[in-house]
């Protein structure tokens, strides 16, 4: 096994996910499975290769330049409206004073 | 008036003829939509008011005698990971039932400022992740050519509609074959464009390094002519291209004789017979067509799949942080605490195949485990495009299957993932590499299902790709 419940459940913190304990061991097996796949990667040399972290083609340094111009920005009442709960011109979120 | 077989042509003659308002033929694409959609669950909802409106404003510029827009008065489905101004999108996740965008993606504003009739959003996959539309929380789409199976992923409800004729072309959006695939499982034309070709303003982010936009058609012309609508830099998207759009149409009818065609000898093992079958008819049409073939190999093809499912998770992982419960999704209802909001809201939500890739994202990322999944990832995603780029110096294109097998049950694949993501082994390649592929048909197999036969170019090589397309269209390659 490449990964255990216990990682899972740390994992699953990491993601904010809350999982069902037949969640927890279905995915442990199942990540345990796709990592095995993925082990196959270290059969590439990939010494002094540079890792692409994006598709790169010639693009002139400024292309992700634009003119300092004023728009209109959602306005607050429109930027709300998907709320689950909103109030005051606010998003609202359960109180949080400690986790 | 048949709206299933229309083209985008045929829709500009019958209004330049006013055989018809583009009113009339959106109220009968509509009806058309709503009658057949039962069989196949492949819209998910509709939007008449809007498709009135749109379809209005083309009819008011046909009265002053103004030109019409390349996309004038033509019945077009959205996917429903692109956001709509009012109309609800959902990416097929029951986090977002309630969603109402306040903006149009770029793509969609262009398509209307076109003349374009949006009618509806289309089923997918959750947030795109899938190769089946299994994955929806609406239920899974029927392919329209065999209702018992898949229509294929993510963008299965964009390639239904276009094969089963309730729309005459739609948007989809690819990652690792989420268009190509759907648009061969259906057997329709579908175009996965140059990474950055068309903006991602407004597509809800999968995998920002690896997500498109691209058209699906039942023809290579209307597949090129909604893609020149979509193409071109937008500032609202910092990675979309400045490289000029070149008039994809005018590539059309120039002889393909000479052209160098590759194919890559990796991508041509443990193929399904027919679906080998059919591609070998495929590419000796080409030849006979007087295009030059050469074998070639791609070393670090098998390689593919796990770089894929190791950067795609891992944005994914970020890209889905959003869904929290608080600015666009729904609550669960055990919120008591900030952090129980957050998990109790996103476990709830999150179908299960959303929550496994948010998993392996997370985990490929965590502390430990970076270096040796995530960057080697990246290391080899450099490799793999070098292939590309490689065998671009030999050949003007290449030719691949588009998946291994035709269509599968639906239910076939649901419990393996892996054997899931292995089904996208063809398409990911070029996803990873940002280069311009798309499905044509290619006949179909002894069963009658549709094989889909990808070519692939350089970067920006779209006008080589739509030219060798095109040519295998008219040659009769799609019934081959």
């Amino acid at each position: 096994m490449k990964i255990t419940e216990k990682e899972v459940r740390y994992v699953a913190g990491l993601a904010n996910l809350s999982l069902s304990q037949e969640e927890l061991l279905k995915f442990a097996s199942d990540l345990d499975g796709i990592l095995s796949h993925m082990d196959k990667l270290n059969e590439v040399d990939t010494t002094g290769v540079e890792p692409m972290a994006q598709v790169l083609f010639d693009a002139e340094e400024t292309a992700t330049l634009r003119d300092d111009v004023e728009r209109t920005p959602l306005s607050n009442a429109v930027a709300l409206a998907n709320a689950a709960v909103s109030g005051a011109g606010y998003f609202k979120v359960p109180k949080v004073i400690e986790r | 008036m048949n709206v299933a077989t229309l083209t985008i042509d045929a829709v500009a003659k019958r209004l330049a003829a006013k055989e018809i308002t583009a009113v009339e033929l959106a109220q009968e694409a509509l009806r058309f939509a709503k009658q057949e959609n039962p069989k196949t669950n492949a819209y998910l909802r509709f939007c008449d008011d809007r498709a009135l409106a749109a379809a209005s404003a083309v009819d008011a510029q046909l009265e002053r005698g103004e030109t019409l827009g390349p996309l004038a008065g033509v019945p077009i489905a959205v996917k429903d990971v692109i956001v709509t101004k009012g109309v609800r999108t959902t990416c097929g996740s029951k986090l977002l039932e309630n969603y109402i965008p306040p903006y149009d993606a770029t793509a969609i504003e262009r398509i209307e400022a076109a003349g374009g009739v949006i009618i509806g959003k289309t089923n997918c996959d959750e947030f795109a992740m899938g190769s089946s539309n299994e994955n929806s929380a609406y239920g899974p789409v029927r392919n329209p050519v065999a209702l018992d199976r898949v229509p294929g992923g993510s963008s299965g409800g964009s390639g239904a509609v276009v094969a089963q004729g309730t729309a005459v072309v739609s948007l989809g959006s690819d990652t690792g074959g989420s268009i190509r695939q759907p648009a061969s499982f259906c057997g329709v034309v579908g175009v996965t464009p140059t990474y950055g070709r068309v903006s991602r303003y407004g597509l809800v982010a999968f995998a920002s390094s690896l997500d498109h936009i691209g058209p699906f058609a039942r023809n290579v012309s209307d597949a090129a002519t909604l893609l020149q609508v979509m193409a071109g830099r937008d500032p609202m998207d910092s990675t979309s291209a400045s490289a000029p759009v070149p008039n994809y149409a005018a590539s059309f009818g120039k002889p393909v004789k000479g052209m160098k065609i590759g194919l890559p000898k990796e991508y041509f093992q443990g193929l399904a017979s027919d679906t080998a079958d059919r591609i070998n008819k495929g590419v000796a049409l080409l030849e006979q067509m007087g295009c030059e073939v050469h074998e070639i190999s791609m070393p670090y093809t098998g390689y593919a799949i796990a770089t894929y499912y190791i950067i795609a998770t891992a944005e994914a992982s970020a890209n889905l942080a959003r869904f929290d419960g608080v600015r666009y999704t729904t609550r669960s209802a055990k919120s008591e605490t900030l952090s129980g909001m957050y998990t109790n809201s996103r476990g709830e939500g999150f179908g299960a195949e959303c929550k496994r890739r948010i998993m392996l994202g997370t985990y490929v990322l965590s502390s430990g485990y970076y270096d040796a999944y995530y960057l080697r990832a990246q290391r080899v995603r450099s490799l793999i495009t070098k292939d590309f780029a490689n065998a671009f110096q030999q050949v003007d294109a290449l030719i691949t299957p588009v998946s291994p097998f035709p269509a599968f049950k639906i239910g076939e694949k649901v419990n393996d993932p892996i054997q899931m993501y292995l089904s996208d082994i063809y398409t990911i390649t070029g996803s990873l590499a940002g280069i311009p592929c798309m499905s044509v048909p290619c006949g179909v197999t002894g069963e009658g299902l549709p094989v889909g036969m990808q070519i692939l170019t350089r970067h920006f090589g779209e006008e080589t790709m739509f030219q060798l397309a095109q040519a295998f269209e008219q040659g009769g390659g799609f019934a081959v």
